[in-house]
Formats: structure tokens, C-alpha cells, sequence
């Protein structure tokens, strides 16, 4: 509702002031309150309304709150609702007020019409009054328990509603539980949604403090309940039907045989009309088949054409929504889509924000076999009127020069467009014909003939500007008057304002002069000058050193300013693999629209209903060393990467666990395997792994090829407890195994005083730990509070132990969750913990 | 979960406003108009549907001129909210039989009533007119139709043909009409909306059509509906590849690429004899949404001739053929063409006894725009364009001028061909005879000739 308070001043003036009005309706709907005449109800009626449009216009009229109340005596049920909503609005700011209504909303909600029931009790819930919660427990309870599914339905809400007022009152009141017993047994489907909906959101929030709610949230994803939620997934709306396939993605099947069946049952909803709904079994069936590589590669292919026909069958607003998540899969795997390309021309009288999608996805099918169709209909869009398209669509042909082997064509292509002689275009142009060179220095010669004709007077743009004078620079010996043209720019110097612009000059200037000098001396001399002159501290600062090189040896300078160079062979990529996965398994959210995973946009308590816990939202991965490890191999694996095509990459990912896991040494198990995770491509942090809404884990490959599983010979069993010293695991079957198994001990342990010490540098618990056998797979926080995620194996069999440890170091204090394969050995496994951290700090 | 939901007027006044959970700002609809507003990111000249600020994602959807607005906090399916948004506008629609801003302020009450029901502490409950009869209970209070300028893609009948009864697609489900007594009557409309790309020498770069059975029902009691479409009718293009030009015309198959359906239609007969059974819902719904790239015959055939004339003047010559039968027509037709930037002045000069022909140059945006209020099957019109430059023209004209561009309604027309067979009501009793209505409409959606 509008602001009630306040908000008189914002009112626009051909609106009324209010005051008068107000007390003038104060005035009548006195006079009617007690009033039995007939006819009375349609003036009631008059009144009300009025009442409700200036609440929505922003007037204040919390001032007949009470005459109000005293009209709502009326078996009207349209004057009911008005006088609902006015309550609704204004209890939360007048709660002693609000008490007033206590009495008849009460009384409404045993009223024989199941209808006044359900919207009394409603309204009773949403009073948002914390010292009203004593009120709500019983019309609540009787509620729950009504014969009429439309009185259910609302109760169910109205549980959550409670909840968010005192959710104390809502846990004390057994409330979930009822809700439980509603979810699995109710007839009315939308009884059941409701009752889903809000045992997500209470237990959800209730998992930081409670372990019942943590099991409870587990219990949901459990084979019984998908499997009766499934089962009725017909009798749902297509609203609760999102939510049920939603909550199914997380589910883990243990078998082919049950993910088959799944799929085939909801096959259909394929062709749903409802791009909800669609979009979210698609996000079912993707995440479903994760492991299974050719199977992936079909549902791609099977919601190829649903995707494509809700694109076009819906207002802009859906097919954006739609084409967004296209846009997804399309850069994951471009090669399924490379005979699909028509589909993304742009139609001219799309929106911007549409055709930019679809050019992105051209320019990521571009092979072999299309480029030719693609970019000559890429130059159609350059010629465009549309500027913003025109500049996107030459960025789009660059970029496909820059990843296709055979550019020859290309290049010409760009030349041509040096010559439409469009300001923008000109621009755009310069700086991929820039990046070109800088990829593909061969194609200098003719580059450079078509570049030199550009007279500088026609740039304008800084980036197009920097670029020209780089080539004027870079390529200075085969560029005729390129100290000339050179000299004109620095003649300029007072006029440029862009920083870069006259950075790139000085460089350039400096090139130029070691291979052309009697030509540029003059230039190199009046640039410096204006240089050391300038205001700019880093254009300043590069003349000076500039300068200083000069005066300091001519030929050092030189090799400064003219080193060799290498040709670029990849750019990088903006985004980096693991964003790109991140997004990936919060399908079907606004992840994909903006382009980012949920933690970058959204608060902790809003990443919805199954995401880790809050603290893990700093959390790192233990060992820094890894990071300098292996530096080569990463470079070397993010380029693959950029190469690769999905499911190359994957492979190629198991393949480098393999490998690794083969050849760890003894003692250094930890560490090798944190490397195979910086090698693999896979997220390190559990923050960036633990998917907000969707734990589903990205990487159920790697299950495939039981990398879960420990492979390091087994010594001799020997009791109590042995464990593995080179224990395997990686972050995503950790989080996996995680959600899966419950929590087997709870307790607290405590830390020596040395060790809490020690806690100085929490690496060092890492590493004491280790030497335990129990290994870190992420850690993170600040004194005085820590969070570490163990996991250790048994020696003789693949039983994994998983161990979250809070550490408080001003209390000496631990707490410590551990789950188990094998709940018998957990007992085993937390004392040997415990022993193990309680020694910290005492060597 | 939505935290709020709220219609804007395009002056960005609230019209109605409905908070839910209580956890965005009040004043969100002020923070979201303003961006709307001014929205100039990376010289993006529109706001997208969706964006975020300051934690609060802001979803909206353009209706008739109004915006329909959701706000959340969580990271919710986009998809969703925005397929909510536009069905609230429906259901609306449903109710007012009219939806403008008028309508809307005259019936605000209505609409909370609405909303209460549609949405429940941020979760989704119903968005089913049939459903939300039961719990609301408002009148609506009717504006006038006939003043109000026609909208949404079932108006344009109104104009066509003149069988269609004029009120018909503006009247509410619930309102009862003046005689008392609610018309039996059921519409069909078969709406496609082709897209075509025409390369410079006139051969097709691309087409395709996307179509939507659209169904709106004033039926009393529920009958059962059986709709029947043509029995060649293929799905699905196996064993074709797209885009495949060369396939058989003459054939009287329909291959359709892909399509889907609303839930309440029953497919089990389909695969048999292509025939959809459903119970209609009271209201607005598509039955079916369809999509179709085999070739079709484009309904209008452009030919653009450009001749230079000195350096600071030229002709453009625009040339329009109707390819459809006679006894068609085709209304509101208009052409659209870019013309270079430096052009100062065009005059046109139009074919002799041309009717209902305006033309313009619309100097802000450089375009040429040339209005056919009527197209007659088969016949073909022409139009002159002197245009006269400020400057002397770097070269080729044909660079930085074009696309042709066009948009039209074609009604009791369809490229596709494909077409409902029969509508056939379950029969309460012998008298019972409701009026039926079918009626195409074919409207262009991108119609571009490049040149």
C-alpha cells in the first residue's frame, strides 16, 4: 500500500490535500456506523472506497482507523474486504489500534461461510503486530484443521506469516509439523503447494540455529516425498508446479533407471504454454543428467525447439526472460546450437536488450561451416540505423575474426567497414582491427595500407583514438607519415582530454622515434615537454620515466619500449569457468539475466530456502600455497578451456583429477588435491560452490569416475580407527555428501589455550590436522570466530567422515557437526578429532 | 516470492499498489519509475524487464501503456514473475472487458480484491479467472468501448470484417450485459504473426510465423470443446532441415516446428485425428502457441528502387504487391524506410487515384513513412520519394539507407493454412446453439526488405 505515513508531503498538487477530505469522511462514516437504515451498506460502500483510493494515492487516513472498525459491522462481504485491506495496512503502524480489530476478525473467522473465514483469518495473520501473536494460534490452529480447502490454503500462508511475526511462537506451537502432516495428505493440491512453500521458507531459515530443521530441509528432498509430490504434479497449478520441480532438481536419484523415469514423466511439460514451467524441468532434466554425457547432450537437443517457441510466442518481456537462459546454454555448448544460428538473427524492431542476447549467440556458433552466412548478416546490422546494434554487431564480427582460424575473409570485411566512413563505425573498427593485429600480426600489411588513409580528425572516441595512435606507434616503419600524423596529435595535446589518449601518445611517440628518429625527433621532444607538463599524475609520471630511460641509456630504452613481441593467442575471457558453472546450477533464477551467481546480487537471508549456512558466505579455501602451485597449469587449463567445447572440458577435468590423484605424493595428499581442484577448473571457495538455491553439484561427474572414492592401498585394519593419509575428495562430492547424509554427532570441543594461539594463523590448524589425517577442503572467517570443513577417510574402506568445526577462539571453544558414511565409526571418528584438535598448539 | 506488486500510469503515478511481505521500501515504485525513467546504461535506450537495485529486483512488463511491476529480494525465476505480471494483466482484462488506466482507477477496488486472491504473501495461488469468480466479488464498473481506442491482438477484428460483433472481445466474463441475460457465444481466433527477411535481390533470407489459438469464452456451464485442425499436420521437423526452401508446396501437409499447449487442453486424441479437447476456462487463454519456418507464400511482395540524381538529390521508388486473393484486404498498412542522415527534404508523389494514402518524413529519426489504410488482394501500389541531400553523398546511397520495413493486419487470412475444421460443443440440450465464432488474422511482426 502507499506510504502511510509521511507521505503528505510528497502528494503532487492536482491531488487533494487531505486534511479536510479526511476529517470530512471521519465525520460520515460516524454517522453511519451505527446506522441500520437500508441503503446503508452502498453508502458504506461509497465511503470505503474513498478511504482506499487516497490510501493508495500516499494520504494518510490511519485517523478513521477506529470509525473504521466500528463500520465493519456488516454481513457485506465486498465492505468486509475494503475494510480488511485498510486494516492490513495501517495495524502495523497503529498497533494499539490494531487490538480493536482483534475482536471481530476473531469472530469472523468462525463465521459459517468458509469464504469470510479464509479472509478473516488472512487478514488476522497479516496484521504484522508482534504483541498480536497470542491471537493467531488458535484461529490458526482451527485453521489448518477447517473442512474447507480455501480456509486450509490460507492457513497454510498463514503459518509463514506467523512465523516471520515470532517464529518462536510458530516452532512452540507445533505449527511445522501440522504442516508436514497437511503437505503429505492433503487432497487439495493447492493446500499442499501452500504448505510446501512455507516449510521451505521456515525451515530454511531455521537451519542456521536448529539441527531438527536442517533434517527436516533434507527430509523434503527424500525419495518419498519427490516421489509423491511427483505423483500429483498434474493436480497442481502451473505456479505450484514450478515450485514441486524446483524442489525435485535437488534431488539426487541414486540411479539411471529412476532418472529415466522422471524425465519420462514429466516429458510433457515440455509443452507447457507456461514458460515457468518449462524452464524449470528443463532445469530438472539438465541437472538430472549431469553425469550422464550423451544423455545431457539430448535434452539439449529436445528443448532446442520448446525454448525456441517460447521465445517467440510470448511478450518481450517473457522471450527476454526465455532467450536469457537460451543465451546460457548456447555459450555452454555452442556446437549443439551451430545449426541453429538463423534462429538468432535479430528481427529490427526487437528491443536492445534482445538483440544484444542474439548476437552474443552468433557470434558463439560462428564455425567453420556458418561464419560466411553470420557475418555477412552481421554487416547488415553494422550498415544499420540503430547505433548501439551497429557497434555491437562489428564488436561481433571482431570477435568471431578472433576465434576463427581462417579470418582472411573477415579482415576483409572489417577493412570494408573503415570505409562506410560512420563516425561509430570508424570507432568500432579501429580497435578491433587493433586486437587483430595483436592475434594475428601477419595480416599487418594489409591492414596497415587501409589504416593509414584514416585521418585522425575523423576519431573522436578515446578507445578508437588509443587504438590508432597503437598502430601509428607499433607499426611506425611502414606507415608513411606516421611521425607526421603523430606530430599532429601532440600539436593537440591541451585539446585531448582523455587520459589514455595521451598516455598511448607518449608510448607511441617513443616507438616511432627508435625506428624512425631524424622524422620524430621533433615530435618525441615536444610530447615529453607537454607530457612532464601535464596535470594527469600517470601521464606525468610515464614522460618522466620516459625521459629519465632517454637520459639514461638510448638503447635500454629502447628494448623498454620495443621489446619483442609475442602474438595474443587467447584473450581473456571476462568471466572465469567457475562463474560460468555457478550460473549454470542456479538455472532458472536471475542469476542468468544478470549474468552473475545470486551471492553478488542478493542479501544472505534471500538466497532462498537451501542455501549453506550465512557464515559461509567468507569462506576460503585452506591452503593459500595451492594458489602457487601450480601457476602454469592453470594458465595452461584456462586456455583449454576457452577452446574446449563443454563436454571436452569435462572430460578433460576428470581426466587432470585422475592424473593427479594417481600420482600425489605420500605425505602431501592435501595439497596435491587442492591443486587438482585449481587445475580442474573447479570452484575452490565453498561459498562460490555451495549453490544458493540449487545444491544440486555441478560436477556429479567426477562421481563417474569415482573420484569420491579413496584409491590408495589399504594397510593392514587395525582397531580402533586408522585413517586414510592420503584421503580424496572433491569440493563438489563434499557438498554433495554433505546435504545428503544427516548430521551423526553434534558437540562441542574445546581448544588448549596454545592453540587457541596457534589460531593466529588458522593455516597452522591445517596443517597440524593434517598431520592427523584429517584434511581441510575449505575454511574461512575472523577472529575471534572460524569455519572449517574437514573430511578424513578410513584406511581399510572408502567411508568418508565429514566434519564442520566452528572455532570461537575467545572461548576456547569448538563446535563440531560430523557426518559419516558409516554412522558407526562416527563415535570412533570424533574422538580421534577431538584428540587431534586438542592437541593444537602443543608441539 | 514477490514482496510487491504495482500498476504505474505512464506518468508514473500509482494506480494500485500491493505490498505483501513488507521487506522491500515503501518507496519502491518512486526509486523504480525514476530508473525506468532514466535509463541510459552503456547508451541502452530501454530499460530490460528486469533489473537490480540496491538488492531489490525490479520486474516489470509494458501493457497498454501501463507498466505491471513485481519487486522481490529473492533470486527468484525470472520467468515466472514476468509470465505472472502479464497473466494478472489478463485476468484483469477478463474482469474490466476493457484494460486501460481508466478502467483500471475506476476499478481499483476490483483489482485489490484481485490481487489478494492471485497472490498470498508473495506466493502465486491462482491466476484462473474461472477460480478467482468464486472469491471476489466487486462488480466491475464498465467504461464506455466505444470511445476507447481498440487494444491487444483480438481488437483488430473490430475494424476488419463486419460480421464480428463489435462489443464482443471488450466485454467482461463476469459483468452481466444490459438485457440481463449473458450472450452464449465462444471465440476462436487463429492469430499468426509472420516474420520475414527479404535479401536485397528479393529472394527470402529467413521467415518464419508464430501463432497462437487464442480462445475467449462467454459458455455457460463448461461444455466440453472439441476443436479440430487440419489432419495433415506434422510436428516436429525430423528428417528436414530447417530452413529448407526447396521442400514441396504443393503438399497440403502443415509442419508445424514446434508447439504447445495451454493446460487445460486434453492431447489424447491428437496423435489420431488432430483434434484438441478442452473444458475453456471463463476468459482470455491461447489453447495453443505454434511455430512454423517452412515456406509460406509471403503476403506482400516489396520492391525498392533507388536512383541517384546529382550529387544532392535522389528517387526512391517504392513498390508494394499484394500476393493474396481478391477477396481479401488488408488494412493498416504501413512502410517504413531509413533515408541517409543528411537528407533535408523528400517530396513524394503518389500513384494517380490512390485513396487513403498518407505519406510523411519524419525528420527526428530520418525516416520515410508512407500509410495505406487498405491493400486489395493482387493489386500492387506505388509511391515516388524526391529526396533532396544537405551534403553530397560519400558514395553508395543503398549503405546508408534501408531497410524497407513494413507492418500490417491482414483479417480472415492466414499463411500458414492452418486451420480449425470444426468447433464442436458438447451439447447441453437440442436448443442450446451458442453462437461460435472463428476468425485469422495474419499480422506482420518483422517484414523487412533490405536493399
Amino acid at each position: 500500500m502507499a506510504p502511510p505515513a509521511q507521505s503528505q508531503r510528497s502528494h503532487s498538487p492536482s491531488q487533494p490535500s487531505g486534511k479536510g477530505e479526511v476529517s470530512d469522511l471521519k465525520m460520515q462514516l460516524r454517522q453511519l456506523a451505527g446506522s441500520r437504515a437500508p441503503g446503508t451498506d452502498d453508502s458504506k460502500r461509497d465511503l470505503f472506497k474513498k478511504v482506499i483510493s487516497y490510501m493508495t494515492i500516499g494520504i494518510d487516513v490511519s485517523s478513521v482507523f477506529s470509525e473504521m472498525v466500528m463500520c465493519s459491522a456488516t454481513s457485506d462481504i465486498v465492505l468486509k474486504k475494503m475494510c480488511y485491506l485498510y486494516v492490513g495496512n495501517y495495524a502495523k503502524y497503529n498497533p494499539d489500534l490494531a487490538l480493536l480489530t482483534i475482536n471481530f476478525l476473531q469472530r469472523d473467522c468462525k463465521d459459517e461461510d468458509p469464504m469470510i473465514r479464509g479472509l478473516a483469518l488472512r487478514s488476522l495473520c497479516s496484521l504484522r503486530v508482534p504483541n498480536l501473536v497470542e491471537y493467531l494460534v488458535g484461529p490458526l490452529g482451527a485453521g489448518l484443521k477447517d473442512g474447507n480447502s480455501y480456509v486450509r490454503m490460507v492457513a497454510a500462508v498463514g503459518v509463514l506469516k506467523l512465523y516471520h511475526i515470532s517464529g518462536s511462537t510458530c516452532v512452540d506451537a507445533d505449527f511445522p509439523a501440522l504442516l508436514k502432516h497437511l503437505m503429505l495428505n492433503d487432497p487439495d493440491a493447492q493446500v499442499v503447494a501452500n504448505c510446501l512453500s512455507a516449510l521451505q521458507e521456515i525451515w530454511g531459515l531455521e537451519a542456521s540455529s536448529s539441527e531438527e530443521a536442517v533434517r527436516e530441509r533434507e527430509a523434503l528432498i527424500s525419495k518419498p516425498i519427490i516421489y509423491y509430490l511427483l505423483n500429483r504434479i498434474k493436480e497442481f497449478s502451473e505456479w505450484a508446479q514450478c515450485t514441486v520441480l524446483e524442489l525435485v532438481s535437488k534431488y539426487a536419484p541414486p540411479d539411471s533407471n529412476e532418472i529415466f523415469d522422471i524425465m519420462n514423466l514429466l516429458e510433457d511439460r515440455l509443452q507447457h504454454a507456461n514458460g515457468a514451467v518449462v524452464l524449470a524441468t528443463i532445469k530438472l532434466f539438465l541437472q538430472l543428467t549431469l553425469s550422464m554425457t550423451d544423455v545431457h547432450q539430448q535434452v539439449y537437443e529436445r528443448i532446442k525447439a520448446p525454448l525456441l517457441t517460447l521465445v517467440s510466442s510470448g511478450s518481450p518481456e517473457q522471450s527476454y526472460a526465455v532467450l536469457s537462459h537460451l543465451h546460457l546454454l548456447v555459450m555452454r555448448a555452442p556446437m549443439l546450437f551451430a545449426s541453429d544460428y538463423k534462429h538468432f538473427y535479430c528481427q529490427y524492431n526487437e528491443p536492445f536488450y534482445v538483440k544484444k542476447l542474439k548476437l552474443e549467440m552468433l557470434t558463439a556458433v560462428a564455425n567453420e561451416s556458418n561464419t560466411y552466412e553470420i557475418v555477412t548478416e552481421l554487416c547488415e546490422y553494422a550498415a544499420n540505423v540503430d547505433i548501439p546494434i551497429a557497434r555491437e554487431s562489428i564488436r561481433a564480427v571482431g570477435k568471431i575474426a578472433l576465434q576463427q582460424y581462417d579470418v582472411n575473409a573477415i579482415v576483409d570485411r572489417l577493412l570494408q567497414f573503415l570505409e562506410m566512413e560512420k563516425d561509430y563505425v570508424t570507432a568500432e573498427t579501429l580497435v578491433l582491427v587493433k586486437d587483430l593485429l595483436r592475434k594475428y600480426p601477419q595480416w599487418s600489411h594489409d591492414c596497415i595500407a587501409v589504416i593509414g588513409n584514416i585521418s585522425s580528425n575523423n576519431v573522436q572516441e578515446p578507445k578508437a583514438k588509443a587504438a590508432l595512435i597503437w598502430m601509428l606507434g607499433e607499426y611506425a616503419q611502414d606507415m608513411q607519415d606516421a611521425p607526421y600524423a603523430l606530430e599532429g596529435l601532440i600539436e593537440d595535446w591541451e585539446d585531448e582530454n582523455s587520459p589514455e589518449v595521451r598516455l598511448h601518445l607518449l608510448t607511441a611517440v617513443m616507438k616511432c622515434f627508435f625506428r624512425r628518429p631524424p622524422e620524430t625527433q621533433k615530435a618525441l621532444g615536444a610530447a615529453l615537454a607537454a607530457g612532464l607538463a601535464d596535470m594527469h599524475q600517470d601521464v606525468h609520471d610515464r614522460a618522466l620515466f620516459y625521459y629519465r630511460l632517454l637520459q639514461n641509456n638510448v638503447s635500454v630504452a629502447n628494448s623498454v619500449v620495443n621489446p619483442p613481441k609475442q602474438a595474443v593467442s587467447v584473450f581473456a575471457d571476462t568471466q572465469s569457468s567457475e562463474i560460468k558453472d555457478r550460473i549454470f546450477d542456479e538455472f532458472n533464477s536471475l542469476s542468468v539475466l544478470y549474468q552473475k551467481p545470486s551471492y553478488m546480487f542478493t542479501d544472505k537471508e534471500h538466497q532462498g530456502p537451501f542455501a549453506f549456512s550465512e557464515e559461509l558466505g567468507n569462506l576460503s579455501i585452506g591452503s593459500e600455497p595451492a594458489d602457487d602451485i601450480l601457476p602454469a597449469q592453470r594458465v595452461e587449463a584456462n586456455d583449454e578451456d576457452l577452446l574446449l567445447t563443454t563436454i571436452e572440458k569435462e572430460e578433460n577435468r576428470a581426466h587432470g583429477n585422475n592424473d593427479s590423484a594417481y600420482n600425489a605424493p605420500a605425505y602431501d595428499s592435501s595439497l596435491s588435491q587442492l591443486a587438482v581442484s585449481q587445475t580442474d577448473g573447479e570452484l575452490l571457495s565453498l561459498d562460490q560452490t555451495v549453490p544458493a538455491d540449487a545444491p544440486q553439484p555441478s560436477s556429479a561427474i567426477d562421481d563417474l569416475f569415482g573420484l569420491g572414492l579413496s584409491i590408495a592401498p589399504s594397510p593392514a585394519p587395525s582397531p580402533p580407527l586408522k585413517l586414510n593419509s592420503k584421503a580424496v575428495l572433491d569440493p563438489s562430492t563434499f557438498q554433495q555428501k554433505w546435504r545428503q547424509l544427516s548430521v551423526s554427532i553434534s558437540q562441542e570441543g574445546s581448544l588448549s589455550p596454545q592453540g587457541v594461539a596457534a589460531m593466529m594463523s588458522p593455516q597452522a590448524l591445517l596443517h597440524h590436522m593434517q598431520s592427523h589425517y584429517i584434511h581441510c577442503i575449505a575454511s574461512g572467517g575472523q577472529a575471534p570466530n572460524f569455519k572449517f570443513f574437514f573430511f578424513a577417510q578410513k584406511a581399510d574402506e572408502p567411508a568418508t567422515f565429514l566434519v564442520e568445526c566452528i572455532i570461537n577462539s575467545s572461548m576456547c571453544k569448538a563446535q563440531i557437526k560430523i557426518k559419516a558414511d558409516d554412522q558407526s565409526a562416527s563415535q570412533a571418528f570424533s574422538a580421534l578429532f577431538q584428540s587431534a584438535l586438542s592437541k593444537f598448539g602443543m608441539a | 516470492m514477490i514482496s510487491q506488486f504495482f500498476v504505474l500510469s505512464q506518468r508514473g503515478d500509482n494506480i494500485v499498489f500491493r505490498d505483501y511481505r513488507g521487506d522491500v521500501q515503501k518507496g519502491s515504485a518512486e526509486i523504480f519509475f525514476r530508473k525506468v525513467k532514466f535509463w541510459k546504461d552503456d547508451g541502452e535506450a530501454e530499460a530490460p524487464p528486469v533489473f537490480n537495485v540496491d538488492g531489490v529486483n525490479y520486474f516489470h512488463a509494458k501493457v497498454v501503456g501501463l507498466l505491471f511491476v513485481a519487486t522481490t529480494r529473492a533470486n527468484v525465476s525470472p520467468s515466472l514473475v514476468l509470465e505472472l505480471l502479464l497473466r494478472i494483466a489478463r485476468v484483469t482484462k477478463d474482469y474490466l472487458g476493457i484494460l486501460n488506466e481508466d478502467s483500471i482507477r475506476k476499478n481499483f477496488v476490483l483489482m485489490y480484491e484481485l490481487l489478494d486472491e492471485v497472490i498470498d504473501f508473495g506466493y502465486v495461488q491462482t491466476t484462473s479467472t474461472e477460480v478467482l469468480k468464486s472469491c471476489v466479488f466487486n462488480e466491475p464498473i464498465m467504461i464506455d468501448a466505444a470511445r476507447m481506442p481498440p487494444l491487444g491482438p483480438a481488437a483488430l477484428f473490430m475494424q476488419g470484417s463486419k460480421r464480428m460483433p463489435g462489443t464482443a472481445v471488450t466485454k467482461s466474463v463476469v459483468a452481466n450485459e444490459p438485457g440481463g441475460r449473458k450472450r452464449e457465444e465462444i471465440f476462436v481466433d487463429i492469430i499468426e504473426k509472420i516474420s520475414v527477411t527479404f535479401s536485397s535481390s528479393g529472394y527470402i533470407l529467413t521467415s518464419e510465423i508464430d501463432g497462437t489459438i487464442q480462445m475467449k469464452s462467454y459458455l455457460s456451464g463448461n461444455p466440453e470443446i472439441r476443436l479440430a485442425l487440419n489432419e495433415e499436420l506434422n510436428i516436429g521437423s525430423s528428417g528436414r532441415s530447417l530452413y529448407d526452401y526447396t521442400g514441396s508446396t504443393g503438399s497440403g501437409a502443415v509442419i508445424l516446428d514446434d508447439c504447445n499447449f495451454h493446460e487445460s487442453v486434453h492431447l489424447d486424441s491428437f496423435d489420431v485425428d488432430r483434434t484438441l479437447t478442452l473444458v475453456p476456462h471463463d476468459g482470455e487463454f491461447p489453447v495453443m502457441n505454434y511455430r512454423m519456418t517452412q515456406e509460406f507464400k509471403p503476403p506482400f511482395h516489396i520492391n525498392t528502387l533507388i536512383e541517384e540524381a546529382g550529387s544532392l538529390k535522389a528517387e526512391v521508388i517504392l513498390k508494394v504487391r499484394a500476393e493474396f486473393p481478391q477477396n481479401i484486404t488488408a488494412n493498416t498498412v504501413v512502410v517504413q524506410m531509413p533515408v541517409p542522415s543528411y537528407t533535408s527534404r523528400i517530396s513524394f508523389e503518389m500513384e494517380s487515384g490512390a485513396v487513403g494514402q498518407v505519406t510523411d518524413f519524419k525528420e527526428s529519426n530520418k525516416k520515410l513513412e508512407w500509410g495505406l489504410k487498405k491493400i486489395v488482394g493482387g493489386s500492387e501500389h506505388t509511391l515516388r520519394a524526391k529526396l533532396t541531400f544537405s551534403q553530397e553523398s560519400h558514395g553508395n546511397i543503398t549503405k546508408e539507407a534501408g531497410p524497407v520495413s513494413m507492418t500490417f493486419t491482414i483479417p480472415m487470412y492466414n499463411c500458414s493454412r492452418l486451420q480449425v475444421k470444426y468447433l464442436q460443443i458438447a451439447k447441453k440440450s437440442k436448443t442450446y446453439n451458442p453462437y461460435r465464432w472463428v476468425r485469422y488474422v495474419t499480422q506482420a511482426n518483422s517484414y523487412v526488405a533490405r536493399i
